[in-house]
């Protein structure tokens, strides 16, 4: 019995909490203990996952004794079980996030009992789009995550988050359409959907066939991982959502795109055909992305841009296709998942504390509450890639790999990552000198709840809205724990960034997962390119 | 693999009306539209499939060709079941736009127009920065005479101007103002303005 015989039940655990908590739709504190468990549960399996392929090997199970090519597999290596306890880490923080907020409000009665259902089907979702060893399972992980994202996005039916929904839906439905056409072309190509077979049968495909594939499977991934130019839609919808909604969307559902993408990269068609435009397009997204940040005044819409931006430093890794690319960027991911998330809640307390996300009415928030301002400044910085943290690693690590290659395109993309890094420090600190350094009569348009002294500095509860605590303790406590696991990215940064270079090298190789999914016999191409051994 | 003709063009005029529908604004015909790509996509997968043949898992002894694929159509029937969830779905966001604001059409984000009209200067950022930003005056500097120095010693290029040949000046934000001057300046009342010769401070 291998270990990947548990793989099943990171997606099964938190649907059966799904059912569970809506069952419990009228008992709210029943509904946030289950989920909050089995979320837990989820996590602790997924260390367990982690912990037992840390130092390589690759697992594969399948579901309901169908053998691959034909049943659908699930495949454990070190990228997918990072990927996994990273995103679990993350959406327990942002479920006791929310918990605490619901619980600090008072939603007894509103709409969002919903929500705990909802959400839970969202992680399974994510769960399975990591694990998923077939083309079409990847695809039914999506969907099953996109439809959850429908209904969180559109949280309480309010008017701004319909409107936002509205374009969300349209174009993640119009994505989802081209990935079943990119798996409807596939199958008739080749016969099958496996990827593991598809590895092997891809590649005797001829040039024009193969590109074509390659090109509307990576379309559709740049849809929802919100690549250039196909980001549009992400600072839309993204900021109207609830705070820790935003939160986990921020962090996971891009990063689920990224995923397929370097599976696509890096299992279905290695080789180096489409990595010029892939590293043009990573090129534009971290610049068009910082530019159109440094625009907004609104701390959500802001952040939505930095997210597109960052996307493009993950592109960028993923289209060296050297071991030290994409062993940053998983690294990247892994980071920019963490730090993401973080910075949203905060933004939700700022938005809570301040009474607004907009920098032209916030200010002298550093006064009021310190913790606040160091809640903020962490990952911001991290964000930034000030030195010591793991966004600089991060960013250090793919410019390495950058030179690396040495061709001029990589060049210009090494130059546009610091370029973009700088320009993320200049939009995070006009956040920081405006929200948090100034003085509340210096804002432009001054909060009266700003200007009044405040009664209680910590929990203080908001004038005129009597028994409205401001930062309950749940909220600043979950968001303190992601600003500390994004600490702890950058204090074990050696080991993670070994595992990360490792899992890049077992992929680029392909001969573990083909091998685990279809048998050890199974011959494995040789790379036409050779892209691996830069 | 051969491939039924008829599908094929039934699919093409799908995704065609389909593609159509998408690009209005009215939310039923997007959701229309979607509806018609998702069809047309299901068809595709159809296609996949090869020719119609006998039903799958018929008998051990039947040609392997003679059967139908039975892949493509449990593919479909997942495709069909998640494009009726997503349509119930679609269905409830357009009853909502129609209860919250009376029309059926994709609205603008507001948020991007205003960021879009905001003029490219920022008042906080990029106003120039005034000469005098201290808030100790600057007759503090001249009374002692710290900071007061003969423009003789220095070496000013000011050949146009003769009046401050004789005179004390102060270094203040950057300037070099006439001592004179800079006194009067912070006199409650007084004209702290002489218009120069070109119509600046002297």
């Amino acid at each position: 019995m291998n270990i990947a015989s548990f793989a099943p039940l990171a997606v099964v655990l938190p649907i059966l909490g799904a059912a569970l908590t809506f069952l419990l739709i009228r008992h709210s504190h029943a509904q946030r203990a289950v989920s909050i468990a089995l979320l837990s549960l989820t996590l602790l399996l997924e260390c367990w996952l982690l912990a037992s392929v840390w130092s390589g090997g690759t697992e594969a199970v399948n579901i309901g004794g169908w053998l691959p090519p034909w049943g659908i597999v699930l495949v454990v290596d070190q990228f997918s079980s990072l990927m996994l306890v990273v995103s679990s880490a993350v959406s327990l923080a942002v479920l006791v996030y929310a918990t605490g907020q619901g619980m600090a409000d008072g939603d007894q009665d509103a709409p969002v009992s919903i929500f705990h259902p909802t959400y839970l089907i969202l992680v399974a979702g994510v769960s399975n789009a990591f694990l998923s060893g077939d083309l079409f399972n990847l695809y039914v992980g999506f969907e099953i995550l996109l439809t959850a994202s429908y209904v969180l996005m559109t949280l309480g039916g309010t008017g701004p988050r319909i409107r936002a929904g509205v374009t969300y839906v349209v174009v993640s439905v119009v994505s989802s359409v081209l990935f079943l056409i990119a798996i409807a072309m596939i199958y008739g190509a080749t016969g099958t959907i496996n990827m593991a077979d598809l590895a092997i049968k891809l590649g005797e495909l001829d040039q024009g066939t193969k590109t074509l594939l390659h090109v509307m499977l990576l379309v559709a991934f740049g849809i929802k991982a919100a690549v250039f130019p196909l980001s549009f839609w992400l600072p839309d919808s993204y900021p109207t959502a609830p705070a820790p909604v935003t939160a986990v969307f921020a962090g996971l559902l891009t990063k689920v795109g990224v995923y397929a993408m370097v599976r696509t990269e890096t299992l279905l068609f290695p080789g180096d055909t489409l990595n010029a435009p892939l590293m043009v397009a990573a090129l534009l997204t971290m610049v068009v992305g910082i530019l159109g940040a440094l625009a907004q005044s609104d701390i959500k819409r802001l952040l939505s841009f930095t997210l597109v931006s960052h996307i493009g430093y993950m592109v960028f890794g993923l289209a060296l296709s050297s071991v030290a690319g994409l062993g940053a960027a998983v690294y990247y991911v892994a980071h920019h998942i963490t730090i993401q998330t973080s910075l949203f809640l905060v933004t939700g307390l700022i938005e809570r504390r301040g009474g607004s996300s907009s920098v032209d009415r916030l200010a002298g928030l550093a006064k009021l509450s310190p913790l606040l301002g160091l809640l903020f400044f962490v990952p911001a910085m991290n964000l930034a890639g000030i030195p010591p943290f793991s966004g600089f690693l991060g960013k250090l690590g793919l410019m390495q790999a950058g030179i690396g290659l040495g061709t001029p395109l990589a060049y210009a993309l090494v130059i546009g990552g610091t370029l973009t890094s700088l320009l993320t420090l200049l939009a995070v600190a006009r956040v920081w000198n405006r929200a948090f350094w100034r003085k509340p009569e210096d804002a432009e348009h001054p909060d009266p709840v700003l200007l009044a002294e405040a009664k209680d500095s910590a929990t203080g509860h908001r004038a005129g809205k009597a028994n409205v605590t401001l930062l309950p303790r749940t909220m600043v406590g979950s968001t303190l724990g992601l600003v500390v696991l994004g600490v702890a990215l950058t204090v074990f940064a050696g080991p993670l960034f070994e595992l990360a270079n490792h899992s890049a090298a077992v992929m680029l190789d392909r001969t573990a997962y083909i091998q685990s999914v279809l048998g050890g016999n199974a011959t494995v191409p040789e790379l036409a390119l050779g892209g691996g051994g830069k | 693999m051969s491939v039924n003709l008829t599908l094929l063009t039934v699919m093409g005029a799908l995704y065609a009306c389909g593609i159509y529908l998408i690009l209005e604004r009215s939310l039923t015909r997007v959701l229309l539209g979607l509806m018609l790509l998702a069809n047309a996509t299901n068809l595709l997968i159809l296609a996949t499939g090869g020719y119609a043949g006998l039903a799958p898992f018929f008998s051990k002894d039947t040609d392997p060709r003679a059967y139908n694929d039975p892949l493509p159509q449990a593919l479909i029937l997942t495709s069909i079941v998640i494009s009726f969830a997503v349509t119930a779905f679609m269905l409830g966001i357009i009853y909502r736009t129609w209860v919250l604001a009376r029309q059926d059409e994709i609205q603008d984000d507001v948020e991007d127009r205003r960021v879009a009209e905001t003029p490219s200067f920022d008042a906080e950022d990029d106003a120039v920065i005034p000469a005098e930003t201290s808030e100790f005056p600057l007759t503090m500097l001249g009374s002692d005479g710290a900071g007061v120095t003969d423009s003789s010693d220095t070496d000013l290029a000011d050949s146009d101007s003769a009046a401050t040949d004789s005179a004390a000046t102060v270094k203040a934000g950057g300037k070099t103002i006439l001592a004179e001057d800079a006194a009067l300046e912070e006199k409650p009342g007084s004209a702290n303005v002489h218009p120069g010769p070109e119509g600046g401070v002297k």
